[in-house]
């Protein structure tokens, strides 16, 4: 669409490569000198989550937890109740996997503005095995009220993700990548807290995309494109709330639609659209996502395919999708 | 301190006020016909020393900036909350008797989205004193040298791992503008806590994530609002208060006795419970039997 800027060419072989982390690091360096509030807490993981920039350059405003994910959030909630922003990182896997009640209540109950961030999501962060591949942490803080849930399809809108977490006033929670992976946005590409992006418009089938899998959707438009069938692409990097309008509008049109992401299904993207369309518009679907198992170690790209994430996965799907549907 | 007041209550009047509290905090567990019961008769001292004595606040403006804050990390012990706050003037005595019940401001553990004076929303245990460092970072951060955070924490709760990583920050952070309060009266649910879980040597486990520990009377007035004194004006560590109290205290038969920890509704419904209410209140208007008229 013409207001969304992409980059020229997705296809590219010399294609930027960037982990969305990176642009975390650069948004919370720019929200940091944007408001004095802003502050960053990490659990041992400052260089790997990007946290680090920050940290050396606000030092007064940066807490060293160590290893312990229940205290860093629990901070994170008590800074935030003396008008602190604070950002608290750490992996996934452990925040908000190890601290989900401390979350609940202390955060999102007790209703403070803290900024969860949760690197190293997704069987794309490889030989480390399936220990420390988070995929339940859609599902762990969709379900919690007054969360706001985030995931970036790169590092460029991570970074403008970054400065609108600090300017809102929700507990919020941010998903990001190990990897580095292609950047397709520019710094033309709309974002806002709440909204779905049309990033293709198609008229055959609907493929909805979060994180770092909306590249590969879009990948995977392009080879459907030469099987005759027109896929429409939208970006979702607002998990919770979903912008059930945009959704529901390229459902009706498409009458087929297909979703994807890096993480369990179930109570996921995947489950969240599902349970929109459901009251809204019954539409035949596939959901595209890790289908209640883990993962394993292995080369990024290699999972990626190996569970069935890639782009020739997803044309795959959207095929038998379609063939169902006639 | 209460902002606006011109001087403090002697300790005679204080401990009327703890024994006032006592007896709110027995009426409004028999009216809400559930509740923990022992440990808020046992705190009745030391939240009288920090709403009447030892804190700065305003319950007329509860958001005052130049407050001191207090965590409540042993959230089911909140209907001694309540009844302090109502006493300082933070809200009518009569919304007491609302105390969990749909729609009241009062719920079964403390929430501070729904009344104002809360801090934060409690319960879930272990949790109080990471707010308590986060809070005392952030006035740290923001130079605001002449408040302080007061984080109440009960013994059994010292179970949870979580306490120990905020123990071990506050040490690290040197927080001298953080003090915990240990409300040290040997019982949890399951039992006595040298049983369920041991925690001896606790001013040793203390002392060696580096905090200054003072153990005091939890039951004493004075002991309570000096040690408070003394905690701020130790500069150079966090402070941890271990009060020794006495669970029930105020009502000889629930005193020290691990089975009133719980719930109220562990007793007989109906005319049982109002029997043992009854009995409660009689005991502390009359000061356990040390005096003999009895008001209303």
């Amino acid at each position: 669409m013409s207001d969304i800027h992409l980059i020229t060419n997705i296809l590219a072989d010399d294609i930027k490569m960037e982990a969305n982390r990176a642009g975390f690091g650069r948004g919370l360096i720019e929200a940091a000198k944007r408001n004095p509030n802003v502050v960053g807490a990490c659990a041992d993981l400052t260089d790997s989550t990007k946290m680090n920039g920050f940290a050396e350059m606000f030092p007064d405003r940066f807490i060293e937890i160590g290893i312990g994910e229940q205290n860093l959030v629990t901070v994170g909630s008590g800074m935030a109740a003396m008008g602190k922003i604070p950002f608290v990182a750490s992996y996934a896997a452990f925040s908000p996997g190890r601290c989900w009640e401390q979350i609940r209540t202390t955060i999102c109950l007790n209703d403070r503005p803290v900024k969860i961030v949760g690197a190293h999501a997704g069987v794309s962060v490889g030989p480390d095995g399936a220990t420390h591949q988070m995929l339940e942490d859609i599902a762990l803080m969709r379900a919690l009220p007054n969360m706001v849930v985030l995931a970036p399809c790169d590092s460029v809108e991570a970074e403008k993700m970054t400065l609108a977490m600090a300017a809102d006033k929700r507990p919020n929670y941010i998903r990001l990548a190990r990897e580095a992976t292609p950047v397709i946005t520019t710094e033309h590409t709309p974002f806002h807290i709440g909204k779905a992006y049309v990033f293709k418009e198609g008229a055959d089938v609907t493929i909805i995309a979060t994180g770092t899998m909306t590249y590969q959707a879009l990948v995977a438009a392009d080879k459907l494109a030469k099987d005759g069938i027109n896929a429409e692409i939208i970006h979702v990097p607002t998990i919770k709330p979903l912008d059930g309008l945009t959704i529901t509008e390229s459902a009706k049109k498409t009458g087929a639609v297909v979703t994807v992401e890096e993480a369990q299904i179930a109570g996921g993207l995947g489950g969240a659209v599902a349970e929109l369309l459901a009251e809204e518009c019954p539409t035949p679907m596939k959901r595209i996502g890790m289908r209640d198992r883990f993962g394993e170690s292995g080369k990024p790209d290699e999972l990626v395919k190996h569970f069935g994430l890639d782009s020739l996965h997803i044309a795959m799907a959207v095929h038998g999708l379609l063939d169902r549907k006639h | 301190m209460i902002h606006g007041m011109h001087k403090s209550l002697t300790i005679d009047e204080l401990e009327l006020v703890a024994n006032d509290i006592r007896q709110d905090i027995i009426r409004m567990l028999e009216h809400a016909g559930s509740g923990h019961v022992a440990g808020p008769l046992g705190q009745a001292d030391i939240f009288t020393a920090l709403y009447f004595d030892v804190m700065k606040h305003d319950p007329k403006n509860p958001d005052w900036e130049e407050r001191d804050i207090l965590v409540q990390s042993n959230g089911h012990t909140v209907p001694v909350r309540y009844a302090a706050m109502a006493r300082a003037g933070y809200f009518d005595r009569a919304e007491l008797m609302t105390l969990r019940q749909l729609g009241s401001r009062l719920q079964g553990h403390p929430e501070r989205t729904k009344l104002p004076g809360l801090e934060t929303t409690s319960g879930p245990l272990g949790e109080g004193l990471s707010q308590g460092c986060g809070m005392a970072l952030a006035m740290r951060m923001d130079q605001q040298h002449h408040r302080w955070v007061y984080v109440t924490t009960g013994d059994g709760e010292l179970n949870e791992g979580n306490n120990w990583e905020a123990i071990m920050l506050a040490g690290k952070y040197k927080l001298s503008n953080l003090i915990a309060i240990v409300d040290r009266n040997n019982i949890q649910i399951d039992g006595p806590t040298e049983v369920v879980m041991p925690l001896e040597d606790l001013k040793a486990k203390w002392e060696a994530f580096g905090w200054h520990v003072l153990e005091i009377d939890g039951n004493n007035l004075e002991a309570v609002i000096d040690a408070c004194a003394m905690a701020r004006a130790i500069v150079e560590k966090p402070v941890c208060i271990i009060a020794h109290t006495i669970p029930g205290k105020g009502v000889d038969f629930m005193e020290n006795d691990f089975h009133w920890h719980g719930y109220f509704v562990q007793t007989p419904e109906g005319p049982e419970l109002k029997k043992v209410a009854k009995e409660a209140l009689h005991e502390l208007r009359t000061l356990q039997g040390k005096i003999r008229s009895e008001h209303e």
